[in-house]
């Protein structure tokens, strides 16, 4: 069975970008312990030569016209962001 | 017997305004709808009447799940961290609904997006059911289904993904479709698991979802895992068909009132000159293992945008990684960060074999199983879900009791295939029970004539 450490949650929020409390890594440890533990019988299925299936409509390819349509404006979009200055989405520092 | 025709006789005006005050006096006590849209659905409604707006439509008032990007009210996913996101574009299927003159007039409840079967995990509390307000309303379509049991409304949107319009239409007794993978699109629409997202219509009639699913199928440039559309609304095909009862689905572990109504409808079936025998899938037993690796991979990705940039809820924070991490902590709800969490430990290198690989192998063959008894069977037949509406707070303490629920949902969700949840009568205790007809790709028609052959069969007249 796989084992679900404490530093694994940890690792795993990070990867998520998930700043979680130390109660929330708690009760996710012992969520993921039960959740991992009842999907792992998958194993017991044979499906060697076995093709996954990604997805169902067997559609490949799908083309369509490279016209220019009208869109959402700049500004519109601009008015949706949490922060904005001189025609830019503001954000904290980088580095 | 359609319902939505009765609103051809009154005003555009009249429609809306009764449907926002028939909300009004029941949502304190249900929780069914996030918000009312009521100045735009006003002017829209005086347009119809003006004679404007025409269509097939017209005038019709509908809610749609709050993951619907819709105009004239904010699109919340029942979450924290679009709690003030104004969508600036519609979704494809409003956008065809209001072609036909329908009118947008709310937005409902659901699980924060539409991670649940219950609509306990909303950021703005749970629904409750239409027929005892101790117990869910089910989901994650939850205040979809309440809307039309409630008569707020003659039809409402629901997305499913892995049961959430089947399963609160059976705990709320009214028509829910999930049509098959690609029939409907997508777009505008929040995503949770793109592969097995589908748009889908809560009726009080198999003919109104007849109708509505006539009018949003169809490609859609902007979703390109749409099909050609293919839904022709007809009469029952074949007068005698050969029907199979999903055997896993009535074992001993399933609620007995839900057996004998599944039981009630096979009678009817055959009153009716069908054949119904019983059939074996034993895939079925994987295939929750299966969803709960599969869309939590997907989920994981998805919701991988909500980062408090370009919209949304934005956290403070000195730096970048901190605004991200706080965004996304504060905006989530605990069953969103659980379904991310084991979407990235399945995805993540060392596991992805194991996990998600085989899982996607495991689809597979559930669809050659599927396929294989289609072969034989027109329509299979089963429970929606193993017992009628639970109570409030019975399966929140643990997130995989709360899973354990979908498992008769979760195969045709996987395999793309169309289902309708039909209401079949009620548990000794009143509750609503539907029955779940899962058909082959593209049947969606079928299905439904199917359904509507039997609405007036004396064998089902304790249906609700």
């Amino acid at each position: 069975m796989t084992q679900i450490t404490r530093d694994d949650v940890r690792h795993l929020a990070q990867l998520s970008s998930l700043q979680l409390s130390d109660q929330e890594i708690d009760a996710l440890q012992t969520d993921m312990v039960s959740i991992l533990g009842y999907i792992e019988q998958l194993s017991e299925l044979d499906t060697t030569g076995v093709e996954p299936t990604y997805q169902v409509t067997g559609l490949e390819n799908v083309w369509r016209n490279d016209t220019v349509q009208s869109g959402v404006s700049p500004d519109t979009l601009l008015e949706i962001a949490p922060a904005s200055h001189a025609h830019q989405i503001k954000v904290p520092k980088v580095l | 017997m359609s319902v939505i025709s009765d609103f051809s006789a009154t005003t555009a005006r009249e429609n809306v305004t009764r449907a926002i005050a028939r909300a009004r006096e029941v949502n304190g006590e249900y929780n069914a709808l996030l918000a009312i849209i009521e100045d735009r659905a006003l002017e829209r409604a005086d347009a119809v009447d003006r004679g404007e707006i025409t269509g097939r439509l017209a005038g019709v008032p509908f809610i749609a799940k709050d993951n619907y990007l819709v105009f004239g009210a904010p699109t919340t996913a029942a979450s924290k961290i679009l709690g003030n996101f104004n969508a600036p574009i519609q979704s494809t299927v409003i956008e065809r609904l209001e072609a036909e003159g329908a009118i947008c007039v709310g937005k409902a409840n659901l699980d924060a997006f539409a991670h649940g079967g219950s609509t306990e995990n909303s950021a703005y509390g749970p629904t409750k059911n239409a027929y005892d307000t101790t117990k869910v309303a089910g989901g994650s379509s939850g205040g979809s289904a309440v809307a039309v049991a409630l008569g707020i409304v003659p039809f409402a949107l629901g997305s499913d993904t892995g049961g959430s319009i089947r399963q609160p239409a059976s705990f709320n007794g009214v028509f829910g479709l999930k049509p098959t993978y690609g029939l409907t699109s997508r777009f505008g629409v929040v995503a949770m698991a793109s592969s097995t997202d589908v748009m889908g219509v809560f009726t009080n009639s198999a003919e109104d979802a007849e109708l509505l699913t006539d009018i949003i199928a169809g490609q859609d440039v902007r979703d390109m895992t749409t099909l050609p559309d293919f839904f022709k609304p007809a009469d029952l095909l074949k007068p005698q068909q050969r029907i199979g009862i999903l055997k896993e689905f009535m074992t001993d572990a399933v609620h007995p009132d839900v057996r004998a109504r599944v039981l009630a409808y096979a009678d009817a079936l055959r009153d009716a000159g069908h054949t119904v025998e019983e059939v074996e899938l034993p895939i079925l037993k994987y295939t929750l293992a299966m969803y709960y690796i599969i869309v939590p991979a997907e989920v994981s990705s998805n919701l991988a945008r909500y980062d408090g940039i370009r919209y949304g809820q934005r956290a403070d924070a000195p730096t970048l990684a901190e605004l991200y991490g706080k965004s996304r902590d504060e905006g989530f709800e605990a069953e969103n960060k659980r379904r991310i969490m084991v979407g990235s430990f399945v995805l993540s290198s060392g596991f992805f074999d194991a996990y998600y690989l085989q899982a996607q192998k495991a689809r597979t063959l559930l669809i050659d199983g599927f396929n294989k008894l289609f072969e034989t069977y027109d329509v299979l037949i089963g429970p929606v879900a193993p017992t009628p509406a639970f109570g409030i707070g019975e399966n929140s303490h643990d997130p995989m009791t709360m899973y354990l629920a979908d498992v008769m949902t979760v195969p045709a969700s996987l395999a793309g295939l169309p289902a309708i949840s039909v209401p079949a009568g009620r548990s000794e205790a009143g509750l609503p029970i539907g029955v779940q007809l899962i058909g082959p790709r593209r049947a969606d028609a079928a299905l439904l004539a199917l359904a509507k052959s039997l609405e007036n069969n004396s064998l089902l007249e304790n249906a609700a």
